[in-house]
């Protein structure tokens, strides 16, 4: 569960998200859209602790997001995967090792990350592909791999930070296949994103941010018509 | 934290990556380790020196060709009287001769020509006392039957005078050394750092832990260390060896030479020590300033 209580973000006096309150149960595929500037990134950032509030409380699960110690932080970032516009893979490193990576960081050893990796290239279909660097690689494929390196520690929370922004438009719905596909096997899914087609096309819940606030959760609309 | 295998693996690559920074700062490194051995040999090289010549009697007397055993039968006698004597030791010509053939004796050529006629006998004198030692020099001085008075204190006195000014500036110099290789290594590596700046970034965002993302920089400052310490204690080692047949004919006599190996690993696990210190601490530092983690 994400929680967002009243939470503030100011860069230099200006507001990039005002009095945010929502909240976000497991396993939910959520849009967060709007457009440039309204605040999405921000709200991502914050999860993952790249931010602080500037007033309001974040919770990821039982976590005060600021009041988390440095020593939580990485175990934080190990349970909420993240997924950029601009991929972020290692340039040097080839497909398998961008995709190792993670692994290597919590010191799993070699035997156990090839099992882990082989698997996880095989889900994405880039299994041929495993030792090509990312300048080898379409935009799909690169956003694959980088999907694939943020799945590969199993977190529960995935973000994903305008996934199709750089992809055409048959690459973007290969990428959202596969994230209603980790959605579907229980991770939290919440997709940023700019693009109104790829939102509407979907039946999961769209929070609108305009301005940095907060204008349209369609979990409230439901919940009212539920009410009703 | 890393697996031992990839953490050398990775500061390798970023070694391999940007080998000029490496050299830059194992060069600086490697400086300031030569001009530390050197200055310890030298340092323990003077120290041996003044032991030398601090037990070597005090005043010695060269006497005149012409002079004759009773006048210096005579001299001793009354050096005895004074009281201030500890020692007396009188040298004739032909032991001048001996001793001068024992230190010469791998050089044919300076024994070729030389006899006890040439060489002038002498006495060496000790006192009880250090304070008599003007007195007694003042008494050998007057006679008439000695050429020339080596006064050994006065020798005693310039060499510490010597090492001393050597022994300051040499700190002088070993310390901005070490401060220099300090920064050059803060400088190299916080590059290293910029240079990395996405690496990290995604080591941050998918979990990794201060001392992941710091341990592989620390693991390049200890090996910038340890690598410049080798490569200079071997220098240093090296010129010592090579100019050991040189130094052993300017301190003929003195037990200088040869340096106990045993020196060299002290010196070389010494440097390693300071190696490993100045790397460790610069990268942590480094990655301190630098590493927004």
């Amino acid at each position: 569960m994400i929680s967002f209580h009243k939470v503030t973000k100011q860069y230099n006096g200006q507001p990039a998200i005002a009095e945010v309150s929502l909240e976000i149960p497991d396993s939910e595929f959520v849009f967060v859209v709007g457009p440039s500037g309204a605040g999405k990134s921000t709200i991502l950032k914050l999860i993952i602790r790249e931010e602080l509030p500037s007033r309001g409380k974040v919770f990821v699960d039982e976590w005060d997001i600021a009041n988390l110690s440095d020593q939580l932080i990485p175990h934080l970032r190990r349970k909420v995967g993240t997924v950029f516009q601009d991929f972020k893979l290692l340039p040097q490193r080839t497909v398998y090792e961008n995709i190792a990576f993670p692994l290597e960081i919590v010191g799993l050893g070699d035997a156990e990350i090839d099992s882990n990796v082989r698997e996880v290239l095989e889900l994405i279909n880039l299994a041929g592909k495993a030792d090509h660097f990312p300048q080898q690689l379409s935009g799909g494929e690169a956003q694959k791999v980088a999907i694939a390196r943020a799945m590969i520690l199993r977190p529960e929370i995935l973000l994903a930070d305008e996934p199709t922004g750089n992809l055409d438009p048959q690459s973007a719905w290969e990428i959202m296949q596969l994230l209603a596909k980790l959605n579907d096997l229980g991770t939290t899914v919440i997709m940023a994103t700019h693009n109104m087609d790829i939102s509407s096309s979907l039946p999961h819940r769209k929070i609108h941010l305009m301005e940095g606030r907060l204008v349209k959760d369609t979990k409230d609309k439901k919940g009212k018509k539920e009410e009703n | 934290m890393k697996s031992l295998p990839r953490l050398a693996k990775t500061t390798s690559q970023r070694i391999v990556r940007n080998p000029q920074q490496a050299f830059a700062a194992i060069f600086v490194m490697f400086l300031t380790f030569f001009s530390l051995a050197g200055f310890i040999l030298i340092f323990a090289g003077s120290n041996t020196l003044l032991s030398y010549f601090e037990s070597r009697p005090q005043v010695t007397a060269f006497f005149k060709d012409d002079t004759k055993v009773e006048q210096i039968d005579d001299l001793k006698s009354s050096l005895n009287e004074t009281g201030k004597i500890s020692k007396l030791k009188y040298i004739s010509k032909e032991e001048a001769l001996a001793i001068y053939k024992e230190r010469n004796k791998n050089e044919p050529i300076l024994l070729e020509f030389v006899t006890a006629d040439i060489l002038p006998a002498s006495l060496e004198v000790s006192a009880t006392d250090v304070k008599d030692l003007s007195s007694i020099a003042e008494i050998l001085k007057n006679e008439q039957s000695v050429e020339e008075v080596v006064f050994q204190k006065d020798i005693v006195d310039t060499l510490i005078a010597w090492t001393s000014t050597i022994r300051t500036a040499g700190a002088g110099l070993v310390i901005f050394l070490l401060v220099t290789s300090f920064f050059i290594t803060l400088i190299v590596i916080g590059l290293n750092i910029s240079i990395h700046k996405e690496e990290i970034e995604i080591m941050r965002l998918v979990g990794a832990t201060k001392w992941y993302i710091r341990t592989p920089f620390i693991f390049e400052g200890v090996f910038y260390g340890v690598t410049s310490a080798i490569l200079a204690t071997t220098a240093v080692w090296g010129a010592l060896l090579w100019f050991s047949p040189v130094l052993q004919k300017i301190f003929a006599g003195i037990p200088l030479f040869p340096v106990p190996t045993k020196i060299f690993f002290l010196l070389l696990a010494g440097e390693m020590l300071i190696g490993i210190l100045i790397g460790i601490t610069g990268a942590y530092i480094a990655t301190r300033r630098y590493l927004k983690v």
